[in-house]
C-alpha cells in the first residue's frame, strides 16, 4: 500500500507520506481512547468512597491496665494496642538498633512509651502474629509470633527473626487526651 | 470441513439435511469421530485429557446451579453455604461434588502433566499445545483459589490473605496492587465479590483455552507412548470407536474413585478449620492451602533469606511462579531429541526422581514451618530448578539414547508390518 501511496501523495524526502503520518496520528488517538476507556475498568476495583470514609476511629484507653493488650479493628484490620510495663519498655529500648533487619529505634516507634499501638498483621504475607493474650506464644523476643510463617517480634513490635521483612507496621494516631486516641 | 463435503456419507435425510447447511456432523467425526486418526499404541495413560474435560464440564454444570443458591456477602456467604448443605433440595450433594471435583480435577490434570512429561509430548511440534496446557493450569490454580475463598470460613478468609499478599513483595507498587486487588484495607466484602464475579467468569476462559488446546493437539494428533511420529496409515485407528470406548471405560473408573469420596469420605481433602466463619482478627494456628496447593506453597516458603538485593519474601514469590514459568520453557530446556522416556535411560531414573521431590514439597508444604521443615523443602525446591534448568539440558547432549523402533506398528504386531491387525 505505501508503494501505492507514493504514486499519489506528497512525498518528503525520506520516503514518508502525508498517509502514514494519518496512520500514526488515527493508531495512537485509538490507543489513547483505548486506556481512557480501560482506566475506569481497572479504578472501579480500588477501594470505594465507603470504605475510604471508614479511616479512622476512636479509641478509650481507660481499663488497659499495665501488661494488658486490646486488638480493635481499623480498617478491617486488627490494631495492637498495648499497655507495656517497664521491663518491657527497658527491653526495647536496650536493643541495638544495628541488629535489626529493618532498624527503628523504639522511640521511633511509639508516642508514649507505655502506650505500643500498631497494626497487627504480619509484614510477610499478613497472618494475625500471636501474643496479645497472656496464654499466647510470644516468641523468642518476648512480643509476638506469627504463626504462619514463623517470624518473631520483640516487646516494640519489630521484627528479629523469620521471613518477614518489616517491623510491624505504627499506623497514624493522635492522642485526644491522656485516655482517648484517635487511629487513622 | 468444507460446504457440501461429506453430505453424501451421511443416510440419515435430516442429519443430511442439517450437515449440508451446518457441518456439524462432520465436524464432529474430524474432533473425536472415525476421521480422527490416532496412533494405534495410546495406553491408558492417554485417558487423563478426556477426563480433565469432563471434570471441567462437571464443575461448571453444579458450579452453576450453586450460585443460584449462595450469597456473595461476607455477613451472609458462610450462613448460605450451610443453606445449601441443609436446605437445599441436593444442596450437600452439589456442593460435596463440586468441592470434591477440583481436587479430581486437579488430580486427572497433574497426571495428564506428568506423562507428558514422560513420554516427552511438549518436544517440536507440540510445543504451543504444551504451553497452553500451562496456561490452563495456571487459569485452573486461579479459579480453584478464589472458589476456596467464597464459603468464607477461617481457611478461605487466610488463604485470601496470605495469596494475595504474595504482591506485595513487589516493590514499589505491591502495596498499591494489594489494596487494588482487595478493594479496601483488607480481605472483605469487595474482595469476596469480586472473587465470586471471576470464579464465575474463569472456567469459560478454561473453555476458550481448552478448545485452542485440542486445536493444537489436532495438527499433530496425540504424541504416543514410543514418542515417535505415525509413518503409515497402519500406525493409527480411528478415535471412534477405538477411544471413544477406551475414553468411556476410563471415565467409569475415574467415576467410582470420585463417588467413593463423594459419598464416603467428602470431607478427607478439605480442611476442619473453614467450618468456622472467617475472623478477620483470629489467623488459625496452622493455615494451609488445598493439597493441591502444597507444593508450591512449600517452595514459597523455602526461601526464608535474602539473596543479594532481594529480600526473602520476593525471593520465595519469585521462587513459586518461576516453578510455573519454568514450565512454559520446559520444550527448549530438554534439548533430547527423543520424546519417550522409554527410551532415554537417564532421564527416565531423573523423572522418578522428579516426581517424588514434587510428592515431598508437597508433603513439607503441609507441616508447619519449623525444625527439619523448612530446610528440606529448600532442598526440594533447589532440585526442582535442578531437574529443568541443569539436568534437561545437560541429559540432551550426554544421553546415549536407546535405539527407537522403526514404526509405531512394527514393536505394535511383533515386528511384521505385513500383519493385518483384526479391525
Amino acid at each position: 500500500m505505501a508503494e501505492a501511496a507514493v504514486d499519489h501523495h506528497q512525498t518528503s524526502e525520506d520516503g514518508e507520506t502525508r498517509r502514514d503520518f494519518l496512520y500514526l496520528l488515527t493508531g495512537a488517538a485509538t490507543v489513547v481512547g483505548a486506556g481512557v476507556m480501560a482506566w475506569p475498568l481497572v479504578d472501579t476495583m480500588n477501594p470505594s468512597a465507603d470504605v475510604l470514609a471508614l479511616a479512622s476511629i476512636e479509641v478509650d484507653l481507660n481499663g488497659i491496665d499495665e501488661g494488658m493488650s486490646v486488638t480493635v479493628k481499623w480498617r478491617g484490620k486488627p490494631v495492637f494496642i498495648r499497655h507495656r510495663s517497664a521491663a518491657e519498655i527497658e527491653e526495647a529500648e536496650s536493643v541495638d538498633v544495628a541488629d535489626l533487619r529493618d532498624p527503628q529505634t523504639d522511640a521511633e516507634r511509639v508516642e508514649k512509651p507505655e502506650w505500643l499501638i500498631m497494626v497487627g498483621v504480619c509484614t510477610h504475607l499478613g497472618c494475625v502474629p500471636l501474643g496479645q493474650k497472656p496464654t499466647d506464644p510470644h516468641g523468642d523476643y518476648d512480643g509476638w509470633f506469627c504463626p504462619c510463617h514463623g517470624s518473631h517480634y520483640d516487646s516494640s513490635g519489630r521484627i528479629r527473626k523469620g521471613p518477614a521483612p518489616l517491623n510491624l507496621q505504627v499506623p497514624d494516631y493522635t492522642f485526644l487526651d491522656d485516655t482517648t486516641v484517635r487511629i487513622g | 470441513m468444507s460446504a457440501g463435503t461429506g453430505t453424501t456419507n451421511y443416510t440419515n435425510p435430516v442429519v443430511r439435511w442439517i450437515e449440508h447447511r451446518l457441518p456439524i456432523f462432520s465436524t464432529m467425526d474430524h474432533m473425536v469421530g472415525s476421521q480422527y486418526p490416532t496412533p494405534r499404541n495410546l495406553s491408558y495413560w492417554w485417558n487423563f485429557g478426556s477426563l480433565a474435560g469432563i471434570a471441567l464440564v462437571l464443575q461448571i454444570m453444579t458450579g452453576i446451579v450453586l450460585a443460584m443458591h449462595y450469597t456473595p456477602h461476607v455477613d451472609y456467604a458462610f450462613a448460605s453455604v450451610e443453606h445449601i448443605m441443609r436446605d437445599v433440595n441436593f444442596g450437600w450433594l452439589l456442593r460435596y461434588a463440586h468441592a470434591n471435583g477440583a481436587s479430581f480435577f486437579f488430580i486427572v490434570v497433574y497426571i495428564h502433566i506428568f506423562r507428558g512429561l514422560y513420554y516427552g509430548s511438549y518436544k517440536t511440534p507440540r510445543e504451543l499445545l504444551w504451553m497452553l496446557g500451562v496456561v490452563i493450569m495456571l487459569l485452573m490454580m486461579a479459579t480453584a483459589f478464589m472458589g476456596y475463598v467464597l464459603p468464607w470460613g477461617q481457611m478461605s478468609f487466610w488463604g485470601a490473605t496470605v495469596i494475595t499478599n504474595l504482591f506485595s513483595a513487589i516493590p514499589i507498587v505491591g502495596e498499591s496492587i494489594v489494596t487494588w486487588l482487595w478493594g479496601g484495607f483488607s480481605v472483605d466484602n469487595p474482595t469476596l465479590n469480586r472473587f465470586f464475579s471471576l470464579h464465575y467468569l474463569l472456567p469459560f476462559a478454561i473453555v476458550g483455552v481448552v478448545v485452542l488446546h485440542v486445536v493444537a493437539l489436532h495438527q499433530f494428533g496425540s504424541n504416543n507412548p514410543l514418542g515417535i511420529d505415525r509413518k503409515s496409515p497402519k500406525d493409527s485407528i480411528p478415535f471412534h470407536p477405538y477411544y471413544t470406548v477406551k475414553d468411556l471405560f476410563g471415565l467409569g473408573v475415574f467415576l467410582i474413585a470420585f463417588a467413593i469420596f463423594l459419598f464416603y469420605f467428602p470431607n478427607v481433602l478439605g480442611h476442619p478449620d473453614n467450618y468456622t466463619e472467617a475472623n478477620p482478627l483470629s489467623t488459625p494456628a496452622h493455615i494451609v492451602p488445598e493439597w493441591y496447593f502444597l507444593p508450591f506453597y512449600a517452595i514459597l516458603r523455602a526461601i526464608t533469606f535474602d539473596i543479594l538485593f532481594i529480600p526473602a519474601k520476593l525471593g520465595g514469590v519469585i521462587a513459586m511462579f518461576g516453578s510455573i514459568a519454568v514450565l512454559f520453557v520446559l520444550p527448549w530446556l530438554d534439548r533430547s531429541p527423543v520424546r519417550s522416556a522409554k527410551f532415554r535411560p537417564i532421564y527416565r531414573i531423573f523423572f522418578w526422581i522428579l516426581l517424588a521431590d514434587c510428592v515431598l514439597l508437597g508433603y513439607l508444604g503441609s507441616q508447619p514451618p519449623e525444625g527439619i521443615y523448612p530446610a528440606l523443602a529448600l532442598l526440594g525446591t533447589l532440585y526442582y530448578f535442578f531437574h529443568f534448568l541443569i539436568l534437561l539440558p545437560l541429559l540432551g547432549s550426554i544421553e546415549r539414547p536407546k535405539p527407537l523402533p522403526a514404526s509405531i506398528s512394527e514393536p505394535v504386531l511383533g515386528g511384521s508390518a505385513a500383519a493385518t491387525p483384526a479391525e
